[in-house]
C-alpha cells in the first residue's frame, strides 16, 4: 500500500528542509515531497494501488531515527531482550534502524552470529538491524576477527563494546584493517587499570558514599590514545558513549586538526549526574558512569558545537536478576530506546540544539558514520519515517515499555514529545494508540 | 524524647539532637553492665537478628550482649551458616527473615548501601553495623560517647583521624558525626588513601602524620588493611609503619592530655606501636565498653523507648 503523509512539519537536515510538506511513499520508497500533494498521486486511476493517508498536521515528520548503539542480547541473553522485543522498543521510540553491539553469547565475532542476527531481524520484520561485530576474537583483545568475512555477512562496524581494546597495538591494527573495508571502529574508551573496581564516577558523591570511583581519566586517556592512533593511521574512529568534559575537549581539538574522529553520547549523560546515586539505586549504575554536573554541561556544549556528532541510546537491557541486588553486584546498563527521543527533545526546549540539529544527531549523522543509506527523506530513499507529536506530554511508565527489561531510571519522569507513527520501508509498523 | 525514625543507616542522616539523645540514653545504660545481675527486662519479647555478611567479632558480640542485657532474644546469622552460600539473593534472604517477624535487623555487609536496600524491602527496623566503606554509625556513636566521657564535650576539640580514609567506613561516619557536633576534624594519611574531594566534607587534610596530629585532643588511628599493598596503595607495611605509624615520639606532638582511639582490630607495630596502644592515653578498651551501651540505647530507642 502506498502512503501519503499530509500537512506535517518535515524536518530533514539531509536536504536542509524544515517546512510544512506532504510526503508520498510508493513501493517502500520516498517518491515525492512537496506542498499539497494529491491523495491519488499525479495520475489517479482505478488501477492505482490503494493509498493510506496519514494526517500529520501539528506533527513532526522526520527521517527515521537511527540508533548506532543498542544491545539486543540475542543470542544468549533472551531473558533480557530479544531481537524482536528490542525492535518493538525501537519502533515505540521512533527508531527505524538500530546497530546492535556484539557482546552476546556467543559473541558476534564470526559470520554465523552476524548472519543469525540479520536472519532473526528479517524474520520479525520490524526495524532495520545492523550488526556490529567484535574487533577481537571473543572480545578478548588479542587477535582480530575476520573483518572481511564479517563485512560481507553484513557487519557495519567493529567494536569490543563493554570491553575496551586495552592494547594500543591491537587498536592500531584494527583501525588500519577496518579502513580498507570502509567501516569504522567504535571504541569503548576505558583504561581498565584506572577504572578497576570502580562502581560510579570518582568525585564528591563517591567519597560520601564510600563507593570505589571510576575516574574521568580512565575514559580520557583512551580517547586521547585512539585519537592519536587514528590521526597517525589516517583511519576513522568513532568514540562511543562520551561522558566527560575532558573527552569532549580532546575530540574537539582532534577534529580541528582534521583527525577522522566522530563521537556519540547518550541521553543519560546530559540528563543525569552522579548526585542522583545517593540512594544506591542500581538503575543508575552504568558504564561509563553518570558524571559530574560540570561534565553534563560539557556534554551539552559538545552537542551544541558539533563536537559530538550523534546521540545513541546505549540501550542495555538487564533483568531484575542483575539489578535487584546490592549496588556493588548489580550489572551496568540502562535501557533507552523508548525514552531517548523525548529526553533529547529537552535539548531543543533548552536551546542547546535546534530541531534540525537534533534530527541530524539522531538520524543523519549516525547513518553517515555507519555508511548506511538512511537518515534522509530525499526522493528515492527508503521510506523510513518517524512522525512525532512534539507537544504531547507523557509520564514514563516502565511497565508499558515494549522492551523485555525495565531497567530505566526515568520511570515517573514527565516528558514532552511522543512518537505517533513509525514507518519502516513504507509500512506503518507502529502507531501510538493512546 | 523519642527517636522518630525506623532505621539507623548512617550518621549522615542524623540530626545533632538525635545524636545527643542516643548518647544520653547510652550513658544511662552504662550502669546496667556494672550490676551484679546484668539484665533488665526492657526489651522482653523483642527479637533482634544479627545478619552478618562479613566476619566480625567485636561488633556482633557487642550487639548480642546489648540485646541480651535488655532481655531481647537474639539470633545470629553469618554467611557461613545461612542460605547465602547457596546463592539466594540478598532480597530473598531478607524477605524470608522478615517473614519470621523479628523486630530489629542488624546488618553488616561488605557492599555499601546494602542496609539501605534492606530497609526498603523489610518493615522491621534496620541498624547498619557497617556497610562496605560507606558508614559504621554505631562505631562513630561509641567513639563520640567515649570522647564526651573523657573530654566532657565534643565541640571545639581537634580530632585527627589517621590511616586509610578512602576505604574506611569508620572514618566516614566519624567525619559526619564529629563535624556535626562541632569538632575540628583533620584527616591524615598517604595521598593514595585519601578519597577525592574529602576536604569538601569539612575536614583538614594532611599527608604527613606529624602535621595531622599536631595539637590534637583526640587521635583516632584506623586499621590498615594489608591486602591494599597489592593494589599499590602503599609499598610495604614497613614503610607505612615508618611514615604513618603512631609511636610515642609522635604522640608528643599532640596535646598533653590527648586520648588515643582505635576501632580495632589493631595491627600492633603497623599503624600503632604496642606501647601507645597500651599506654596511659589509650582509651581503646573504653570504646569497646561504651559500644555495648550505645547499642543498647539504639535497640531501646528503635523499639519505641524514650
Amino acid at each position: 500500500m502506498n502512503l501519503l503523509i499530509k500537512g506535517g512539519r518535515v524536518v530533514d537536515p539531509s536536504q536542509e528542509l524544515d517546512a510544512k510538506m506532504d510526503i508520498l511513499v510508493e513501493n517502500g520508497k520516498i517518491s515525492k515531497i512537496g506542498k499539497d500533494l494529491p491523495a491519488g498521486g499525479a495520475k489517479a486511476s482505478r488501477k492505482a494501488p490503494a493509498i493510506q493517508v496519514l494526517d500529520a498536521h501539528n506533527l513532526l515528520v522526520l527521517p527515521g531515527l537511527v540508533d548506532m548503539h543498542t544491545h539486543l542480547r540475542e543470542p544468549g541473553y533472551e531473558y533480557k531482550e530479544t531481537i524482536e522485543t528490542g525492535s518493538e522498543a525501537a519502533l515505540a521510540g521512533g527508531f527505524t534502524s538500530i546497530a546492535c553491539m556484539p557482546n552476546t553469547d556467543p559473541i558476534n565475532d564470526n559470520r554465523s552470529v552476524t548472519e543469525f542476527i540479520i536472519r532473526q531481524a528479517v524474520k520479525c520484520g520490524l526495524v532495520n538491524v545492523y550488526p556490529v561485530a567484535a574487533v577481537s576474537k571473543g572480545s578478548e583483545g588479542k587477535g582480530l576477527t575476520e573483518f572481511g568475512d564479517l563485512v560481507e555477512a553484513g557487519a557495519v562496524a567493529f567494536s569490543d563494546d563493554g570491553k575496551p581494546v586495552m592494547t594500543g597495538g591491537l587498536m592500531r591494527r584494527a583501525l588500519e584493517y577496518a579502513g580498507s573495508f570502509g567501516v569504522p571502529i567504535i571504541s569503548h574508551c576505558e583504561d581498565a587499570t584506572l577504572s578497576a573496581g570502580g562502581l560510579m564516577n570518582e568525585g564528591l558523591t563517591s567519597t560520601e558514599l564510600g563507593l570505589p570511583g571510576i575516574p574521568s581519566i580512565s575514559e580520557e586517556v583512551m580517547v586521547a590514545r585512539d585519537i592519536l592512533i587514528a590521526g597517525y593511521t589516517e583511519a576513522a574512529v568513532h568514540i562511543a558513549h562520551v561522558s566527560t568534559a575532558g573527552s569532549v575537549d580532546l575530540i574537539r581539538e582532534a577534529k580541528k586538526r582534521g583527525v577522522r574522529v566522530t563521537a556519540e553520547t547518550a541521553p543519560h549523560y546530559f540528563c543525569l549526574s552522579e548526585e542522583a546515586l545517593t540512594e544506591f539505586d542500581t538503575r543508575l549504575k552504568m558504564n561509563p558512569p553518570l558524571r559530574s554536573v560540570g561534565d553534563v554541561a560539557a556534554i551539552k556544549k559538545g552537542l551544541w558545537d558539533g563536537t559530538l556528532d550523534a546521540i545513541a541510546t546505549d540501550h542495555a537491557p538487564q533483568s531484575s536478576i542483575e539489578k535487584e541486588v546490592e549496588f556493588e553486584y548489580a550489572a551496568n546498563g540502562i535501557i533507552g530506546l523508548e525514552t531517548s527521543l523525548a529526553l533529547s527533545l529537552r535539548l531543543v526546549a533548552e536551546d542547546v540544539l535546534t530541531l534540525p540539529q537534533l534530527v541530524e544527531k539522531m538520524s543523519l549523522n549516525p547513518a553517515k558514520i555507519l555508511r548506511l543509506n538512511k537518515g534522509t527523506l530525499k526522493p528515492g530513499a527508503d521510506a523510513d519515517i518517524t512522525i512525532v507529536d512534539p507537544e504531547k506530554a507523557w509520564t514514563v511508565d516502565v511497565k508499558k515499555f515494549r522492551s523485555k527489561s525495565r531497567n530505566s531510571p526515568f520511570g515517573g519522569w514527565q516528558l514532552k514529545g511522543k512518537v505517533i507513527h513509525t514507518i519502516v520501508g513504507g509500512t506503518v509498523k507502529y502507531s501510538n494508540k493512546e | 524524647m523519642k527517636l522518630a525514625r525506623k532505621d539507623i543507616l548512617g550518621i549522615r542522616d542524623l540530626a545533632v539532637e538525635e545524636i545527643n539523645l542516643i548518647l544520653d540514653t547510652a550513658e544511662s545504660f552504662i550502669e546496667v553492665s556494672t550490676r551484679e545481675i546484668k539484665k533488665v527486662p526492657t526489651l522482653r519479647g523483642v527479637t533482634v537478628m544479627n545478619l552478618f555478611y562479613e566476619p566480625s567479632t567485636r561488633t556482633r558480640t557487642s550487639f548480642e550482649i546489648a540485646a541480651k542485657r535488655l532481655s531481647a532474644d537474639t539470633i545470629n546469622i553469618s554467611t557461613a551458616t545461612s542460605s547465602v552460600v547457596k546463592g539466594e539473593t540478598f532480597i530473598d534472604t531478607a524477605k524470608n527473615l522478615e517473614a519470621m517477624n523479628p523486630d530489629i535487623i542488624v546488618l553488616r555487609h561488605s557492599a555499601a548501601g546494602a542496609p539501605h536496600m534492606l530497609s526498603r524491602v523489610v518493615r522491621q527496623s534496620v541498624i547498619n553495623a557497617g556497610d562496605g566503606a560507606h558508614e559504621h554509625p554505631t562505631q562513630a556513636l561509641l567513639d563520640m560517647m567515649t570522647i564526651r566521657e573523657k573530654k566532657k564535650r565534643i565541640a571545639g576539640l581537634k580530632v585527627s583521624i589517621v590511616g586509610d580514609i578512602a576505604h574506611s567506613r569508620v572514618a566516614r561516619s566519624n567525619i559526619y558525626g564529629l563535624t556535626k557536633m562541632g569538632a575540628k576534624v583533620t584527616v591524615g594519611g598517604p595521598s593514595t588513601m585519601m578519597p577525592r574531594f574529602i576536604d569538601r566534607l569539612g575536614v583538614e587534610v594532611h599527608h604527613h602524620v606529624d602535621d595531622a596530629i599536631r595539637d590534637a585532643d583526640i587521635i583516632m588511628m584506623l586499621r590498615i588493611q594489608t591486602e591494599r599493598q597489592d593494589m599499590s596503595v602503599f609499598p610495604s607495611l614497613r614503610e607505612y609503619a615508618n611514615l604513618f605509624g603512631l609511636n610515642r615520639k609522635r604522640v608528643a606532638l599532640a596535646k598533653e592530655d590527648v586520648i588515643i582511639m582505635h576501632p580495632g582490630p589493631m595491627n600492633r607495630g603497623v599503624e600503632i606501636s604496642p606501647d601507645v596502644a597500651d599506654g596511659p592515653y589509650s582509651v581503646i578498651l573504653d570504646q569497646v565498653t561504651n559500644g555495648v551501651a550505645v547499642r543498647m540505647a539504639l535497640l531501646y530507642l528503635l523499639s519505641g523507648g524514650n
